[in-house]
This record gives C-alpha cells, sequence and structure tokens, in this order.
C-alpha cells in the first residue's frame, strides 16, 4: 500500500509574513459521551487507562456503561499495557471535519491491543508491525488514541500528525516569566536543550543580575525580558512586543512563605503570594492570552501551551503553608477558567502541582523534595507527551492518590 | 409470505425536501403500482436515518394512515431483510394483512456529515475524532487487512465496480449514467488508502419500497409476486474477531438453505450489500458461494453483469445506483423482486427462478453489526 512520504527531522519554519492572513484555529470533534471522558481524564495524566471490569476482568473498548461480558456496571479505570499488534492502516485522503481536511493526508491504524480490545488510532509514520499506544490530548482537549513505533528515537516528536497532538517545545518560541529562580534557571537550559527557537527570560529587577544571570545569557536562544508581574503596565508592555510571537508560556513566577494563619500578623504576606501567584497570573492571561488564542494554528510552529507553576497544596491546604496554598487553590481555579478560554483555539493549560521544591523556602520540609531540575524535565516531558496535569515526583504522586481516594481524609491527615 | 410491487423513488444527489417527501413518494409509488387504496394497508415499517426527530409513528400522522400494525426499523443496510422478516410474521400472525415497507432518506448538502458524527455512540468517541473519515476509514481497514491476508488486488474490487456500472446503466433510476471502465477504475483518486473513488458509494437522496402479504392475497389483487423461501437474521456475531472478517451469514447460512430446501449453486442471481466492494466478496464468501478468503480467485473466474456466469446486483447496487441512506439497505431486495416477476426491463436475468438477497448494516464502532439474507423465488418457485 502506498503511504505518506516519509518527513524526518523538523526544519526551522520559515519567517512568517506578517501580511499574510493567519489561519484560524479549527478543532477536531470534541463531543464525547460521559463515560468516554474516563479516557481523558486518564489523558490528562499522560496515564493509559481502558474500562476494566471488576467482576469478571474484561478489557473493553470504546467505553461503556456495562460490561459487555458479565453486564456488571462495577467498571474501573484501569491502566493497560499499552501495546498491540497493527493489524492494517490507511491515509485518509478525505474528511468530512474542517480540522482534518486542513491537514490532509492523515494515517490512521487499526491496533488488537494486547489486553484485548481493538481499536482505531492516530498513526505514527515510522511504526512496524508492533506498536506502542499512547492515550493523549488532541487540540480540542479530548483523549484520543495514538499508535507509536515501540523504540524511542530521537526524531520521533517531529512526526507530522503527532506535533498537531504535542506542545513539543521544537522550534518554537517560548517565554518563561521568571529567570531568578532555580528551577527557571533549569527550564531555559531543558528547553534550549529541547531545540526552542527562542526563549525569553523574565526579570523582575533588571537593575541588577541574579545568581547565574551570566549563564543564561550565554545560552544562544535566550533574551532576557524586564518582566514583573506584580505590574500591571510592565506585563502590558512585555506583551505589547512578544506576546504576538510566544508558542509556549511558562508562568512559574512563584511567591513564597511558610505559616498559616495563627503565626502570622496582617495580611501583608498573603497580599503578597496573591499579588504574584494570582494576579501576576490573571495579568499575564489577560495580556498574552488574547494573543495567543489568535495564533491557534499559525503554521508549523503555533501557539500552542501555556503552563503553570501550581502546587499539590492548590487541591488541599497545607497548613504550615497555609496562605501559600490558598494563593494556589485561587491560581488553580484561574486556570481551569482559562482552560476553557484557551479550548477553542487548541491551546493547551498545563498545570504542575508539583509537591515541595528543593529550594529555601522548603528548607524546614523533610526530604524527599523535588530538585529543580526533575521539575524541569517533568513539565518538558508533560509537552513532549501531550499531558495536561502534571504530578511530579514522589510526594506529589503521594497526594494525588491520597487525594483521588478520599479527600476527606488527606483534610484531617494534612491537620494533624 | 410473498412480496410484490417494487418501487423505486428515482434518486437525487441532493434534495432540499425532507425524509418525509421520499417517504411519502415511495409510500405512493406502493400504492399507485398495486392499485390499492391507502386504507388497505394495514401495516407499515419504515427505515430512515434523516427521520429525525421523527420515527416510524409520527409518519402515520404526517402522511394521515392508520395502521393496526407498525415497526420502525432503524437497521441501515440491514433493513430490507428485516422489514421483510417482520413484516412476514406478522402477516403470518394474522396481525396484519398488507405491509408496506417503506426506507427513504434525504441528502442535504451538510446531512452526511451530520450523520456521520452523531451516528452512534462509539462512532462519536472513538472512530469520528480519528479524522472524521466516516465508514470510508472503518472500511479502508476491513479492505487493506483482507487484500493482505486473502491476496485480493484492487482489480479485483474493481471487476466488480465495472460490472455493476453496466448493469446501472440498465437501471432508469440509477444516478451513474457513464459507462466506468477498469482504467478509470484504477486511475481514480485515493479516498482512505487502499480504497479509491469508485470503491466508495455516493450518498444521495431517494426511496425504495415493497409489498409484504400472503399469497392467496396477491393472488386475488392480481399482483405479480415473488415468495419468500427462507431468511436469516444474526447481530453482532463474532464479536470477539479482532478485525471483521466475516459477519453472522457464516453462522446461520445453513439454515438459510434448509429453510428454502435450495442451495448456493441453485441461486440465478444475487444481491449484496455493496457500500464498498470488498464486503461483497465477504458475503459471497460466507453465504457458501465460495470458501472463505477464496473471494479474489472466484471473482476472477466469473462475470458478474446481468448476462454474466454470476448475475450480481444487477441494477447496479448502491456502487453505482447511490446510497439513499437506509433505502441502501432495500436496494437489492426490490431488484430481486422485480428479476423474480419479469419486471427488470433490459437486464432481466434469463430464467430466473431464484435469488438471494443479503443485507448488512451498521458500522457501530469498527464493524458492521447487523447481517441478514433471503431466498426469494418465482410464483412458480
Amino acid at each position: 500500500m502506498a503511504s505518506a512520504p516519509v518527513q524526518r527531522s523538523l526544519e526551522r519554519p520559515k519567517r512568517k509574513n506578517p501580511v499574510l492572513r493567519t489561519r484560524l484555529p479549527t478543532l477536531p470533534p470534541a463531543a464525547r459521551s460521559r463515560v468516554a471522558l474516563g479516557l481523558t481524564a486518564a489523558a490528562a495524566l499522560g496515564r493509559f487507562e481502558l474500562q476494566q471490569c471488576r467482576e469478571c476482568g474484561m478489557v473493553q473498548y470504546p467505553p461503556r456503561e456495562a460490561c459487555q461480558s458479565c453486564l456488571s456496571v462495577n467498571l474501573i479505570w484501569k491502566v493497560q499495557k499499552p501495546e498491540g499488534e497493527l493489524l492494517a492502516q490507511t491515509v485518509l485522503h478525505h474528511s468530512n471535519d474542517l480540522f482534518f481536511r486542513e491537514r490532509l493526508p492523515w494515517r490512521l491504524g487499526l491496533v488488537k491491543l494486547d489486553c484485548g480490545p481493538t481499536v482505531v488510532a492516530h498513526l505514527h509514520e515510522a511504526v512496524e508491525e508492533r506498536v506502542r499506544v499512547r492515550a493523549m490530548l488532541d487540540r480540542a482537549g479530548q483523549a484520543v488514541i495514538a499508535a507509536l513505533p515501540l523504540k524511542e528515537s530521537s526524531d520521533m516528536a517531529d512526526d507530522r500528525q503527532l506535533r498537531e497532538f504535542t506542545c513539543d517545545p521544537r522550534q518554537r518560541k517560548v517565554l518563561i516569566t521568571d529567570g531568578k529562580t532555580s528551577l527557571g534557571q533549569a527550564l531555559v537550559k531543558a528547553l534550549a536543550k529541547a531545540g526552542a527557537d527562542i526563549i525569553w527570560v523574565g526579570h523582575s529587577e533588571p537593575w541588577k543580575k541574579f545568581p547565574g544571570f551570566d549563564e543564561l545569557q550565554k545560552i544562544p536562544q535566550v533574551t532576557l525580558l524586564p518582566l514583573d508581574v506584580t505590574d500591571s503596565k510592565n506585563v502590558r508592555e512585555a506583551a505589547a512586543e512578544i506576546a504576538g510571537k510566544v508558542d509556549i508560556l511558562v508562568n512559574n513566577a512563584e511567591y513564597h512563605r511558610s505559616f498559616g494563619i495563627g503565626n502570622r500578623q496582617g495580611v501583608e504576606t498573603a497580599r503578597a503570594e496573591m499579588d504574584v501567584n494570582y494576579f501576576g497570573f490573571l495579568r499575564l492571561a489577560q495580556e498574552f492570552g488574547p494573543a495567543m488564542r489568535a495564533r491557534g494554528a499559525d503554521g508549523k510552529a503555533s501557539a500552542v501551551a501555556w503552563v503553570n507553576l501550581l502546587s499539590i497544596y492548590a487541591h488541599a491546604n497545607f497548613p504550615p503553608h497555609g496562605t501559600f496554598s490558598a494563593s494556589k487553590a485561587a491560581a488553580h481555579s484561574l486556570a481551569q477558567c482559562l482552560r476553557a478560554e484557551m479550548r477553542p483555539a487548541g491551546v493547551r493549560v498545563v498545570n504542575v502541582f508539583p509537591g515541595p521544591i528543593d529550594d529555601e523556602w522548603n528548607q524546614l520540609l523533610p526530604p524527599p523534595k523535588l530538585a529543580p531540575d526533575t521539575l524541569a524535565r517533568s513539565i518538558l516531558s508533560a509537552l513532549r507527551e501531550g499531558v495536561e496535569d502534571v504530578y511530579p515526583g514522589d510526594v506529589a504522586q503521594e497526594w494525588l492518590a491520597r487525594w483521588r481516594d478520599n479527600p476527606k481524609a488527606l483534610e484531617r491527615e494534612l491537620s494533624a | 409470505m410473498v412480496l410484490a410491487a417494487p418501487v423505486t423513488v428515482p434518486y437525487v444527489r441532493y434534495s432540499i425536501r425532507a425524509a418525509h417527501w421520499w417517504l411519502a413518494r415511495a409510500f405512493s409509488a406502493l400504492l399507485k403500482s398495486s392499485n390499492l387504496q391507502k386504507g388497505e394497508i394495514d401495516g407499515l415499517t419504515v427505515s430512515s436515518f434523516t427521520l429525525a426527530p421523527d420515527t416510524a409513528i409520527g409518519l402515520t400522522q404526517h402522511l394521515g394512515l392508520s395502521p393496526r400494525w407498525l415497526d420502525h426499523i432503524p437497521l441501515g443496510g440491514a433493513s430490507g431483510v428485516v422489514a421483510l422478516r417482520r413484516a412476514a410474521r406478522a402477516v403470518q400472525a394474522g396481525d396484519a394483512d398488507i405491509v408496506a415497507c417503506i426506507a427513504g432518506d434525504t441528502n442535504h448538502v451538510d446531512s452526511f456529515r451530520l450523520t456521520l458524527a452523531n451516528f452512534s455512540q462509539f462512532a462519536r468517541d472513538a472512530v469520528y475524532p480519528y479524522g472524521a473519515g466516516g465508514p470510508n476509514a472503518s472500511f479502508a481497514f476491513l479492505t487493506a487487512y483482507y487484500m493482505q491476508k486473502h491476496g485480493a488486488k484492487r482489480e479485483d474490487f474493481g471487476k466488480l465496480c465495472v460490472a455493476q456500472r453496466a448493469n446501472a446503466l440498465r437501471f432508469e433510476s440509477s444516478l451513474f449514467k457513464k459507462p466506468l471502465s477498469l482504467e478509470e477504475y484504477l486511475a481514480a483518486r485515493p479516498i482512505a488508502e487502499p480504497l479509491h473513488l469508485f470503491d466508495c458509494v455516493m450518498p444521495c437522496a431517494g426511496g425504495e419500497a415493497f409489498l409484504v402479504l400472503s399469497e392467496e392475497r396477491a393472488r386475488r389483487l392480481k399482483l405479480p409476486y415473488a415468495r419468500l423461501l427462507g431468511t436469516i437474521e444474526r447481530h453482532n456475531a463474532f464479536a470477539s474477531d479482532p478485525v471483521q472478517m466475516r459477519a453472522g451469514w457464516a453462522l446461520d447460512r445453513d439454515d438459510l438453505y434448509r429453510q428454502a430446501g435450495v442451495g448456493p449453486e441453485d441461486m440465478d442471481f444475487v444481491q449484496t450489500y455493496d457500500d464498498y466492494p470488498v464486503i461483497s466478496l465477504m458475503q459471497l464468501e460466507d453465504l457458501g458461494f465460495c470458501k472463505k478468503g477464496e473471494g479474489p480467485a472466484f471473482v476472477r473466474k466469473h462475470g458478474f453483469t446481468w448476462d454474466g456466469s454470476f448475475p450480481l446486483n444487477t441494477s447496479g447496487g448502491q456502487l453505482s445506483v447511490g446510497q439513499a441512506g437506509a433505502a441502501g439497505g432495500f436496494l437489492g431486495m426490490v431488484e430481486a423482486i422485480r428479476q423474480l416477476t419479469g419486471q427488470a426491463n433490459g437486464r432481466q436475468v434469463e430464467k430466473a427462478k431464484l435469488g438471494l438477497v443479503s443485507g448488512f448494516g451498521m458500522i457501530n464502532y469498527d464493524r458492521g453489526l447487523g447481517s441478514g439474507a433471503a431466498i426469494l423465488g418465482t410464483s412458480k418457485a
């Protein structure tokens, strides 16, 4: 069977002609039944889960309201072995949907999973008979299954179709809002290594050098940008300069102090936390959001992602860092709003929920603590794999498991 | 039980009318061809994709009918066989004397896309978001797998399409009026590889209908008729096959031939459900005309025009007449009645006594779920 020409490593996209019309974003079909959103819930976390019957163990797909084998309604979503055999493939040259019509030809495969069901999947161009599958969020924010080569290769993410689902930073322009923190610097290095085209790095006090400043300046893609997220005028000016070019925005600006209510006088510290963690995010979203929304389908390097550094404490208050937790809960809520507003453009809002980062503000917390490098790598792989909720490290994973299992129990445990 | 009054409402590519218009045309054509009054038809089955939000019962008020027996049969390509089965049982049980089985769909410029997007829960959740190729994509998989497993070539599928076009040129209601050569078939643009343009049916608007009644009643009314000799139906067969290479016929065909007291070799013609040629091959295998996997060899051995060694889809099938939604599931049934009552002008299979009609419908997810078949004979069979 003839197939689409194999496209190797992604070339640097040509400079945009500002006079030409920017293509408006379209989305793949987004309608799903409620039960099918189980796949989306797992894909948002980067997991491949299928519906499984608790009574007889049957694994089934597409999702159903009852077990097709024993009719039990006692069904759960469970992680499955993401491998199977490619039975047949096709290349679409015609589609009834605008999103795909603009992206033809389009490859699809029929895959018999080792765990049982046969699935229709988007097909990577380098697949062989055995494939690995992944549930990924598409541009509409809904989960789809993609069949990938069994073995990872360095240019795998350059696949034209895969790039429609992922937010791979390669050849994309990135803004990191705070270069002063150890996480900010780890992010700059990770994204530069991943092939980002331009990295704007915000720093809120441009009149003085922070530790690591010189090292950042040596990275060829880096441009330092005065940016103070607590200053509306400054955020507006920065946006006027670069918002129309930013493909990925990583908001890692954070204000973090310990203590809850009783150990502190007045609201100044809490207000400062809110001013960076919540209002800072809101300012950025108001100034950068609309421009990114307009560029959701702007060629090979379109606007694709907005990353928020939240905290695992956004889900359940950690009293020793009580007001910080509250500011992150506020930011999380706002991120859900931004997600809804960015969705029509296919720009993904990635929320990162780390446990304590190994920095000065978490000095008194016992290990394990998250190394900034590790966190930066988690964010990078979330962008590459089409994940939208990231829980990096053991502490975050444990909190997530406890919170999903019983939020009330977690509240009691944290108040002990 | 017998079938009479085969009618086709001539197809058009696009229609600004609603499904009700096409069903009304089909019903009124039935009356005209049978000389019956509206009130004399006391049973009704309705098949349509585009009738929503109405169903069969809404249609009774729309058309001013008052049947004492009614069934809505939304089974797509299996509708014809299933409608016949339901109607025959109703007449046999005395629930109705004369049942009109009607099918019809409209086709607006955008209605096919909307039908696809909302075809089924599984399609919406697990197929449409994957390129929105509709049934083309699903059948591309089946065709690719079949070619790989059984060594079928594009020329084999092409032979069926070319023969059916020759048949369609002799059917006045067909949408396709130009001959098709194998070279043109092979040179057509790809749609969903390995499917190319002439492997895919063209969605259109149209209607089909027939009557089911007792033989004695048909005689009294002096209606030419075909007799129902045997029939089977099965849904979601072989559910654990990883890819569909067979359907319910393979389970039930012995029963079918036993009921009719004949074998596949006795058939004078066959009408398969042919939304894609690979499905015709699957039916010929499952219904015992050749062994599983021998479809390609069978195709190479025979001629499939109305005057060939194996007359198949003698009115052109959906591939050359057009696919008028659920009416596509009636096309072969209506043509079989014409053949067995000597009304297949210009494409009459000589001395046709027995014919087999097969139905296949509803690509719910990765495969067609419904299958059925009927063996019909002349009044003397």
